[in-house]
Formats: structure tokens, sequence, C-alpha cells
């Protein structure tokens, strides 16, 4: 079977776009890559079942009979990419919630910016005490440590507040799930 | 046999409730699950079905059929043998248990490990009865997964704790190399079934080879064989009955019985010999060497049984029929001294509460059932006549002194070599048997601190009688003719399988003067002169003291291992989990590029790439192509949010138009309502945004260069294009979906193929997708609401605190609308309203649109009557569930848009788990009742209804399905807009509210609402004070990482309650 190039093209085109948008840090932006490259991905699929057809939808007394069905367009890939698009809304969905609860815990920046946590445990852009930050090794100690180094610069204080971040705060589901 | 087993299994259900309501008397009573066993083998004795004549009872049950894997037992003479050990010493330890466990203080590890000790035991019968490999194994890992429960005990014990997952490690990597050998063995030889190996062994060979060493491995590491000894001492932690029972008598003997049962089939596989024998020698040798220097009665025996495995593995080990015969008889024979002797420290223990050697002191004469016991039961380890340990000792030399210990055509030096492991290894047994004797119950003067003999209480009948029949067993089956001629009948049919000797050995109490016999004297001569010299032995064992042989023996290598395998573990996930979500994307996108793109390229390159390439199917492509690509890269480039979402839905329109033309308008339609939607969504959401992506100062957000983004996003999307390319070029079969039509037309009832294939050709998958809908949106309103949770958007309550509403109205009051308890009151706002978008009142006028208003207002029942029409007419044209779920959100986010959210509420009066629950059990019920009618799961039936005026209707069973993908979707996107519309609404109408509350932004809405379910803490304190307080209040509170922590806890917790609230509803 042939391809054509106009679609080809477009896949290639959505995917990269999307996963260009799915690197990004802001949530939004991420949640953009998914949409974007989610429709890239059901082209793929759509595209991939052949060439354009009539829809399969049968008449028997119209075009589209039992005997003529072969020459519609294949019914499997538009199932399996219907219930995907849908899923894609609910993901998406998701998605922008989390964006919405990271900009709430971002406080009064108000960003959803996703930050790197740290291998000493520190999250959301905590700055790290001196001396603290090649005390790697004992990270793989697990939450609890982790948890105990982080509350170490709060229990510190001022400087940590000072640099404009917020204290690691309750009410973050992130940190306890 | 299998219903046997399967009882036995039962017994340690029933054992819980039992124990638990009558105690010690309940533990006796489960003795009788082994008891019964016992009985059992011995009717089979005596109907002859496994007796000496080699004959053998199968039973089997298909349990794999594609493999040829069967629930298979057979019980021939060596699993007789091994029955007895387990079901005889299990019955004896369980009767053990209720005095050892006697105690009101001990009810708990009573409770606990008394059923665990009955499953194990039936459990480990399975394991020697198994007549299948894959069997065989799962019984093999469930006695080592029970040894683990069982050494760890309630897991408080660091000791514990650590020696538990020491065995549990070390004999499942054992165990897994065992696996890897039976899936070889039953490649090569086509069969899992152990009889049909024995009956035609495989033919010598690397495979063979290979799979003999790796059961082997899985051997050596259960019956802590050098050089993974370690784990058997350390388990020593677990009580006495433990110890008597799985490393003792049962579980250890399970890596030596494999050695027995396999030996036949590996006589050509010299590799197999050697290694056991080498390991074996070793280990008795080692073993009995530390096991004279302990202190500790109890690691004294445990040394000893290392050593005694050693014994038995190099005597099976070595393939001989004598050897075997001896290996076998001395297995029987340790089963019942040792778990005597293990039986004796445990009342020792109990009794004086130590069991060292050096603070025990005439315990002769205050338990002299122990000291007879005792006296006999290490007269069997040593060898001492006339107990079966004699013989069996006897046997073994006999073997490489006269021949029959290897197989035939062994060499001079070899016997040598074993007979001097041997000799050594049997005067060290005989040393430390004796030293077990005076160190149990010599008279002796004792240090400070020990404890007052006088204290010694004799164990009851409980514990005495136990230990007492595995003594007498030892000497019986030594002494008394009629029992050795029975014993070495059944020894002699077990071992039939490996090559006998011109002249047959049969056990035996006397041989004559032999220069056996004069062996056996001089053992026991040495080891009775050691065990005098015992002081200069001592100090000679301290010289000698290696490290090396230290680190070998003492499991060092093997924690240091653990160390390594931990901390490459540690340093692999600190590798790739940088906590770093660019990082993880760009890691796939690295590896989707070199993976499958690289594939992709070899495919082309190798003829999958298309001849033939053709512009468009239809020009309007192009033009749609343009559109789509030209949007996404605006919705790349934009630093507007909401722009950048307006150019995401006008793509994924360009997309939804491409569906079109490609032929398929459910899925364009889906397309398109979903696109609205998804930008409805965005739009609520980004009113809690910034308006445009602003880049962030801090080091740790700098993310990852632009350019190491494009190239992996363009290699991706290359990967997509090639992908699209070759999968139509390289297109060879048919599709599966070419009887699609006529399915859905003849067993569907329908005309539109992809909606018959949604609801009922591929209806698991449609199943399953709405369940994955029901969780999103589950999680959707768990995010957004933390704690109070409401399965229904908000609606009008009477008074003028919402009706006057907007921004004007308190915060509290505001806040208060969500709050189920008061949402839900009754009163009289509940009262049905009778007109059009009752709650546009709600909003302050500055946001009402008359225009939206009057549309609303005209549309919503023409839009819902869309929706109903799509959802009937599904089936036979474009529609169905998924399109008229969405359309029906949609219409209801109108609702929403023109009376805000308690217009939201008006509209949709039903609770969203309802809806999704109800939506979720009749695409259940719709899949599943055709089972109950006698049809297929999700069959469809159809019928023609005459309704009057309507005329005919086709009803399809199937459309209840899709009224369930219905009820699904709508609940999702009622859900949706509940969470990020009005919830968020009603988080920002708090924070305008109550401008210095700014912290509530990120501590979540509810912080700034204390509730009568609200625990005044340390938190809310501060969360009430102002942000500059907030600052002193952490500095001034050194323990605030406690303080955070809990409320942590109680947010996720709370998120937790509600899905676990909205699975259940």
């Amino acid at each position: 079977m042939s391809p054509t190039i106009v679609l080809t093209v477009a896949i290639g085109g959505l995917v990269a776009t999307g996963v260009y948008l799915l690197t990004s840090r802001h949530l939004t932006r991420v949640v953009l890559g998914v949409l974007v490259a989610g429709n890239g991905v059901n082209l793929l699929i759509i595209a991939a079942a052949g060439r354009a057809g009539r829809a399969p939808v049968l008449d028997p007394d119209g075009e589209i009979t039992l005997e003529t069905a072969a020459e519609s367009s294949d019914p499997l890939p538009q199932a399996l990419v219907l219930t995907a698009i849908v899923i894609t809304f609910a993901v998406t969905a998701f998605l922008l919630a989390m964006a919405y609860r990271t900009s709430r815990i971002e406080g009064t920046r108000g960003d959803d910016v996703v930050r790197d946590t740290s291998p000493q445990g520190r999250s959301r852009g905590e700055a790290a005490p001196p001396g603290e930050s090649t005390d790697a090794a004992d990270s793989s100690d697990g939450p609890a440590s982790s948890r105990q180094q982080r509350g170490a610069p709060r229990g510190a204080g001022g400087p940590v507040l000072g640099s404009g971040n917020r204290p690691a705060s309750s009410g973050s589901p992130e940190e306890a799930s | 046999m299998i219903l046997l087993l399967t009882a036995h299994a039962a017994a340690a259900g029933i054992a819980v409730p039992v124990v638990r309501r009558w105690g010690p008397r309940g533990v006796l009573l489960t003795a009788l699950a082994p008891l019964a066993v016992l009985f059992w083998l011995v009717a089979q004795w005596a109907s002859g079905t496994a007796g000496s004549d080699g004959s053998a009872l199968r039973e089997s049950v298909s349990w794999i059929p594609s493999l040829g894997v069967e629930v298979a037992l057979r019980l021939d003479p060596l699993s007789a043998i091994m029955v007895l050990v387990v079901a005889g010493v299990g019955a004896l330890v369980l009767a053990y248990s209720s005095g050892y466990f006697g105690g009101e203080s001990q009810r708990a590890t009573r409770n606990r490990t008394v059923p665990l000790l009955v499953a194990f035991c039936a459990v480990m019968l399975v394991l020697v009865l198994a007549d299948d490999l894959v069997l065989l194994y799962v019984a093999w890992e469930l006695t080592t997964v029970l040894s683990w429960l069982l050494i760890g005990g309630d897991g408080r014990s660091r000791a514990a704790r650590y020696a538990a997952s020491q065995a549990l490690v070390v004999t499942t990597a054992g165990g897994l190399a065992m696996l890897v050998g039976i899936v070889i063995l039953a490649v090569t030889t086509g069969t899992t079934s152990i009889s049909a190996l024995l009956a035609d062994p495989p033919a010598a060979g690397a495979a063979t080879t290979a799979a003999a060493l790796l059961l082997l491995a899985g051997a050596v590491t259960k019956s802590a064989l050098l050089p993974t000894t370690a784990w058997l001492p350390g388990a020593m932690v677990a009580p006495t009955p433990i110890s008597a029972y799985l490393h003792a008598a049962a579980m250890v003997k399970a890596g030596v019985y494999l050695v027995v049962r396999f030996g036949p089939v590996f006589t050509e596989v010299p590799a197999w010999r050697w290694t056991i024998v080498v390991l074996g020698g070793a280990t008795m040798v080692v073993g009995a060497w530390r096991a004279l220097r302990q202190h500790d009665l109890k690691l004294l025996l445990a040394h000893g049984t290392v050593s005694e495995l050693g014994f038995i593995a190099l005597l099976v080990g070595a393939g001989g029929r004598t050897g075997a015969v001896a290996g076998t008889g001395l297995l029987l024979a340790h089963a019942l001294f040792k778990s005597c002797l293990f039986m004796v420290v445990g009342a020792i223990d109990h009794g004086a509460h130590t069991r060292d050697l050096r603070k025990l002191s005439g315990l002769a004469r205050r338990a002299p059932v122990l000291c007879v016991a005792s006296v006999l039961a290490a007269g069997s380890m040593a060898g001492f006549p006339p107990m079966l340990g004699f013989i069996t000792h006897e046997a073994a030399f006999e073997g490489f002194l006269v021949g029959g210990g290897w197989p035939p055509g062994s060499t001079p030096a070899a016997d040598a070599a074993v007979l001097a492991v041997l000799v050594v290894g049997s005067v060290l047994t005989a040393a430390y048997s004796a030293r077990f004797v005076w160190g149990a119950f010599a008279d002796r003067e004792l240090p400070e601190g020990a404890p007052d003999p006088a204290d010694f209480h004799a164990p009851g009948p409980s514990m005495s009688v136990p230990l007492l029949v595995a003594a007498v067993g030892s000497l019986v089956t030594g002494a008394v003719p009629a029992v050795v001629h029975a014993v070495d009948g059944v020894v002699a049919a077990a071992t039939a399988g490996f090559p006998a000797p011109e002249e047959e050995y049969h056990l035996a109490l006397w041989h004559g003067f032999t220069p056996t016999l004069g062996l056996s004297v001089l053992c026991l001569a040495l080891g009775g002169l050691l065990f005098l010299v015992r002081s200069r032995v001592e100090r000679l064992q301290h010289r000698l003291d290696v490290p090396a042989m230290r680190h070998l023996t003492g499991g060092r290598l093997q924690d240091r291992a653990r160390g390594w395998i931990d901390a490459v573990a540690a340093a692999t996930t600190l590798v790739y989990q940088r906590g770093s979500l660019p990082q993880y994307v760009l890691t796939a996108a690295a590896v989707l590029v070199l993976g499958p793109g690289s594939a992709l390229v070899v495919a082309s390159a190798t003829g999958a790439w298309p001849a033939v390439w053709r512009w468009w199917d239809e020009p309007l492509q192009a033009v749609l192509v343009l559109v789509a690509l030209g949007t996404a890269v605006a919705t790349a480039v934009s630093r507007n949010r909401r722009a950048a979402f307006v150019m995401a839905g006008v793509s994924g329109y360009a997309v939804a138009g491409l569906f079109v033309v490609a032929g398929a308008p459910d899925v364009a339609l889906t397309q398109a309502l979903v696109e609205s939607i998804t930008l409805a969504a965005a739009v609520l959401v980004l009113r809690g945004l910034p308006p445009t992506f602003e880049p962030s100062p801090d080091s740790l957000v700098k993310g990852p260069k632009p350019w190491v983004r494009a190239v992996l996003a363009v290699g991706a999307g290359a990967v997509a294009s090639l992908l699209a390319a070759v999968a139509l070029g390289a297109r060879t079969a048919t599709p599966v979906s070419v009887d699609f039509a006529r399915l859905a037309y003849e067993l569907g009832y329908g005309e539109n193929v992809v909606n018959v294939t949604l609801v009922d050709l591929r209806a698991w998958d449609t199943f399953g997708e709405i369940t994955v809908l029901t969780v999103a949106a589950t999680g959707v309103a768990s995010l957004v609401f933390l704690r109070h949770r409401t399965g229904r958007a908000p609606r009008l309550r009477s008074g003028p605190s919402a009706g006057g509403a907007g921004g004007s109205s308190s915060p509290t009051t505001v806040a208060s609308t969500w709050r189920s308890s008061q949402d839900f009151a009754p009163g009289p706002d509940a009262a049905p309203s009778t007109r059009w978008l009752p709650a546009v009142r709600t909003l302050a006028p500055a946001r009402r649109s008359l225009l939206l208003e009057i549309v609303v207002r005209l549309v919503f029942g023409t839009v819902l009557v869309l929706s109903v029409y799509l959802l009937f007419a599904g089936h036979n044209l474009p529609g169905g569930g998924f399109a008229a779920g969405l359309v029906t959100g949609l219409a209801l986010f109108l609702r929403y848009l023109a009376g805000g959210r308690y217009e939201l509420g008006e509209a949709a009066r039903v609770d969203v788990g309802v809806l999704l629950g109800s939506g979720l059990l009749i695409a259940a019920a719709s899949a599943g009742v055709p089972l109950l009618l006698g049809g297929q799961a999700t069959q469809t039936a159809d019928t023609y209804l005459q309704i009057p005026l309507l005329g005919e209707v086709h009803l399809v069973s199937s459309l209840a399905f899709d009224i369930g993908v219905y009820l699904v979707v709508v609940g999702t996107v009622l859900d949706v807009l509940r969470s990020l519309g009005a919830g968020i609404d009603a988080q920002q109408e708090e924070i305008e509210a109550d401008p210095t509350a700014v912290h509530d932004q990120e501590d979540g809405e509810d912080d700034g609402e204390p509730g009568p379910d609200e625990m005044p803490g340390p938190g809310d304190a501060a969360d009430g004070a102002a942000p500059a307080d907030l600052a002193t209040a952490d500095v001034e509170e050194p323990d605030d990482a406690e303080e955070a922590d809990p409320r942590e806890v109680d947010a996720g917790a709370d998120a937790g309650r509600g899905g676990a609230g909205a699975g259940a509803r």
C-alpha cells in the first residue's frame, strides 16, 4: 500500500511539536504537548489503516453493502482512535488539574513550573544549605531521611525564607503521596 | 493424595481460629494434620502401594495443558521416606510447640507461628511428592517464603529481620537458578514430569550439564552447603520448634532430596557428581569444625546440621548405590536425632533461660529425661552403635572402602580422598556430639551472672514426650532387627535408580568384624580423644582462625555482595531517577529514536520502504495539514497561555477534518467535540494561572537546552513519520477487521461498524476505557478539592448569603456552600426551580451576559435532544455513547458559562459519582447478563418493538452498553467542569474576598475556612497569621518539619479518601 506524503509529514510534524512541548517545564505546555502529540499519533493510526475510503457505515440499500464493505475505510483503527481521543481528554483534564494544583502550591508566583527534585530531597526550588549538597550518599535511604533533610533547611530558618521561596508547606498532595 | 494435601493446606487456615481459641490445646489439635498424613502413609505402605517393590502411586490434574505442566503427585519409596520425615517430625514438633509456646506471654507468637508451621508442612509435602518440575519449583519457593515468615517472626527484632531476609535472598537466588535449570530440562527433554525424566534421562551434553549445575545451585543454597552456609546458623534466631522442623529436619532436606531425586538422571554428568562431592565434603568438615567451638548449644547444632547436610550431599551426590543408601538412611537418621536435639535445646532454653553451655550445670540430675534423650540422639549423631546413625555411618564407610559409593569405574584415589574426608568429618562429628552432651548436662563452676541451676524447671510432658519419641526412634530404627530390615527395604527401593555395585549392600547393625567396623571404632575413638583434649582444640581453633576462611563461611562475602547490590541499585536509580520531568521525557524520546527508530531504518533499508508514494488522497488534505501543522508550531512558540490553547484547538479541529477525509466520521465527530471541551476546560484552569509563560530564574528550573529538545523532538517526529511509511509499505497480512462489517451486521445488528465494534465486538476494550475515564475524573476532582469533596456541583440556597451573592458575599458563606453537609441540608431551597437558568442571579451583574443567557435558554434543550439522538442513532449512523456524552457535556458547559457554578448544580442535579458508577454498572451488566442467559459475554440480542405513533423500533441489547458509556462520559465531563470550573471559582472567590490570606494560594483552599471538622492545630494558627508572621513563626518553631509532615500526610490521605469514596459510590 502506498502512503500519502502530506499525512506522513503531518504525523511527523505533530509528534515533533508535541515532544518539544512535552519537554517543557511548564505543566500547561506539557498539557499542550500531550494534545498535539496525541493528535499526531491518532492520525498515524488512522493513516496506517490505508487509503482513505468511505465511512464504514453499512447501507443495505445504498452504496456500501456487505459485499462492498471491504472498500470502506478500516473500522478497527477508528474504534481504537475514538476511545484514545476520549482518554486523551481525561488525561488532559487530569494534567490541567495538576497544573492548577502546582500553581497553588507555588504560592505567590502562581506559576506551574515543575522543578527538579534533587537527590537531597529538596524540591520546589528550596536552596540547599551549605555542605548538604554533597551528601548524596544518604539519598538511597528512602523517604524518611529525605524528609528529615528537607526539614533541616527550614529548621535553619531565615536564609531559606529570605531567598523568596516559601517553605515547603502543608497541603501539598504531591509530597505526601 | 491431592485431596489429602488440599485438606492439609486447609488445616493451616483452620489452625488460625483453633489456636486462637484453644491456645496450647489447639496447637496439639493441629498436630493431627501431619499425623493423618502419617497414617495415610502407613496405610499405603501396608497395602503395598509405595512399598519396597518400587511401585508408586500417582495422581495428576491438568494445570497448564499447553506447556504440558500438571499438578502431579507421586508417592514412590523416596517420597515416602521424605513424607515420613516431614509428617513425622511435623507431628512431633507441633505437639512440642503446644508446650514450648504454652505460656501466656507466648500467645502472639503461638497464634502466628503454629498455623504457618502447619502450612509449611503442607507445602513441604507437596514438594516431596511433586512429580512435576514446575510444581516442585512452586512448592520450593513457597517453603522459602514460609521460612522467611517464620524466621522473621513479628518483624520487631532487627536480627530476625536480617536473618530472614538473608535466608530469603540466598535461597531465592538458588531457586531462580533452579528455575532456569528446570526450563532448560523441560525444553531439551520436552517434559516437566520427573518420573518421565527418571525413566528416560536426557543425553549428556552442554545443555544437560548446565541444567544439572543450575539445579544444583538450588539444592546447594537450600541445604546451606558451602559457599552459602551462612544463612542457616543465622536462621537460628527463630524459636526452637521452627529450627527443629524447618532448619534441621524438613526444609533444608529439600536440597539433598533434590540431589537424591536427580542423582539417577544425571549419572552421566560428571560435573554434577564432582561439584556436589567437593562442596558436600568441604561443608561436612568445615561445619563440624565450626560446631566444635560453639558455646551456644543451638548454634552448635546448627553448624552440626550444616556438616550433616554436607555429609548426606556427598554420599548421595557421588552417585553410587551404596553411597545413596547410606545418604538416604542418614537423611532419615538425621531427621530423628537432630529434631530431638533441637527440642532438647528448646526445653533447656525454656527451663534455664540460657543456651550457653558455660552457664549450664547439673541438668543431668534435674532433667534426666532430657539427658537420656540427648545421649540417645547424640549417640546416633556420632555414629555410636546400636543407633541408626551408626548403621548409616557404616554404610558410608563401606561405600568408599569396599566399593559402591561411586558409580562403577571409580579410581582408588577418589575412594581414598572421600574416605579421608569422611573420617575427618566423622571424628569431628563424634567430638561435637560429645561436646553437646557434656555442655548441656555436665556439672561445672558457673561464672558470675549465670542463672541459678536451681531455678531450672523441667519440661512438661507436651515437650518431653515428642523429643523422647524422636530419641527412641533413633534407637529402635537401629537396634530392632525387624525395623532395620524394613528401613533397609524402603531405602533400597528409594535408591533403586542408582547404578548398583556387583554385591548389594544392606543396612544392618552387625556385618561381622570388617574393616568398616574398624573404621567406625577408629572414628569414635579419635572423636573421644578430641573431646578429651578439648581445651587444646579450642586454642588451636583460635590460632587457625584465618580471616579468609571466616569470611568465606561466615557469610561476610554474602553480606558484602548484598551491600554491593544495594549500592549498585542506589547508584543506578540515582542516574535515571533524577527527579527531573523534562529529563524523563527526553530519555523516553531518546529511547524511542534509538530503539524503534533504528529498527525502522533497518526495516526500510531492507525492503519495507514503500515503492509508491501519493501526494494526497484528496487535495483538501494538504490544506488541512498546513493548518494543523501551522497552528501546532504556533502553539509551541506562543508565550500566551490562552493563545496557545486556542491554537492547539484549531490544530485539533484540522485533524478532525483529516479524519473526515479519511472516512472516519465517528472519529472526527468525537475529535471535534473533545477539542471543544478541552478548550473549555483549559480556559477554566487558565483563569488561575499567569497569562504568559515566564522563564523561571531558579537554577533547578533551567531545564534542558532548547537545541537538545529540538533535536530529540525532530527525531521523535521522524520516527513517527517513518513508522507511518513503513507500516503501510511493509503490510502483508490481511487486516483483522475484514470480517467486522459482516460480524457487525449479523451478530451486532448494527450498520455503523465502528460503533458496533465499540459496544459489541471489542466491548471489553471499551469497558476498560470508560473505567479509565472514571479514574481520571476522580483524580481531577481529588486534585482540586483536597478535603471537602462533594458529589455534586453546588446548588442554590435560599437567603441572602448566596442569592444576593457575587463577590460581595463573605468568603465563609461562599465556601460553606461547598460543604456537603450544609449543601444537602433539606430546606426550602431544595425545591426544584421551574425557571430557566435559575441561578443566574448569583452572578454579579457585571459578569452576566444577556445574549449568552438567551442563547443558552434556547439551545440547551435542543442540544440535549441532539445528544439523545446521537446515542440512539449511533448503532446505525455516526454517533454513539461517546459523542452523545460529550454533547451533553458541552450543553452543561453552556449552562455553567451563562449561569455560573450554581447553575451547573441546577442543571445536573445528580451526584457525579452516581453517574459514573451507574454507567460502569450498566455497561458491566450489559456485558455480563448474556452469560447468565447462556450466551457469551457481550453477546448482543435484538428485538423489534411496535410503538404507537413512532412505528417500529429496532432495539438492540448493546444499546445498554452504549448508555453506560454515555453516562460515564457525561459524569467525567461534569466532574471536570465541577472541579475545574465551579471548584476553582469558589477558591478564587475566597482569595478575592480575603486578600490577606495570600498564603491560601499555596496551602490549599480549605485552610482558609476552618470548619467544625478541622482540628485546630499549630498549622492553622500559622495559616491564620499574616505572611510576615508566618515567616517568624517558622523560625521560632524548630520542629517545623514535624508540624508540616502530619498535615502533608493528612492532605494526601484526604485525597486518598476522595478516591476511595469515588470508587465506592
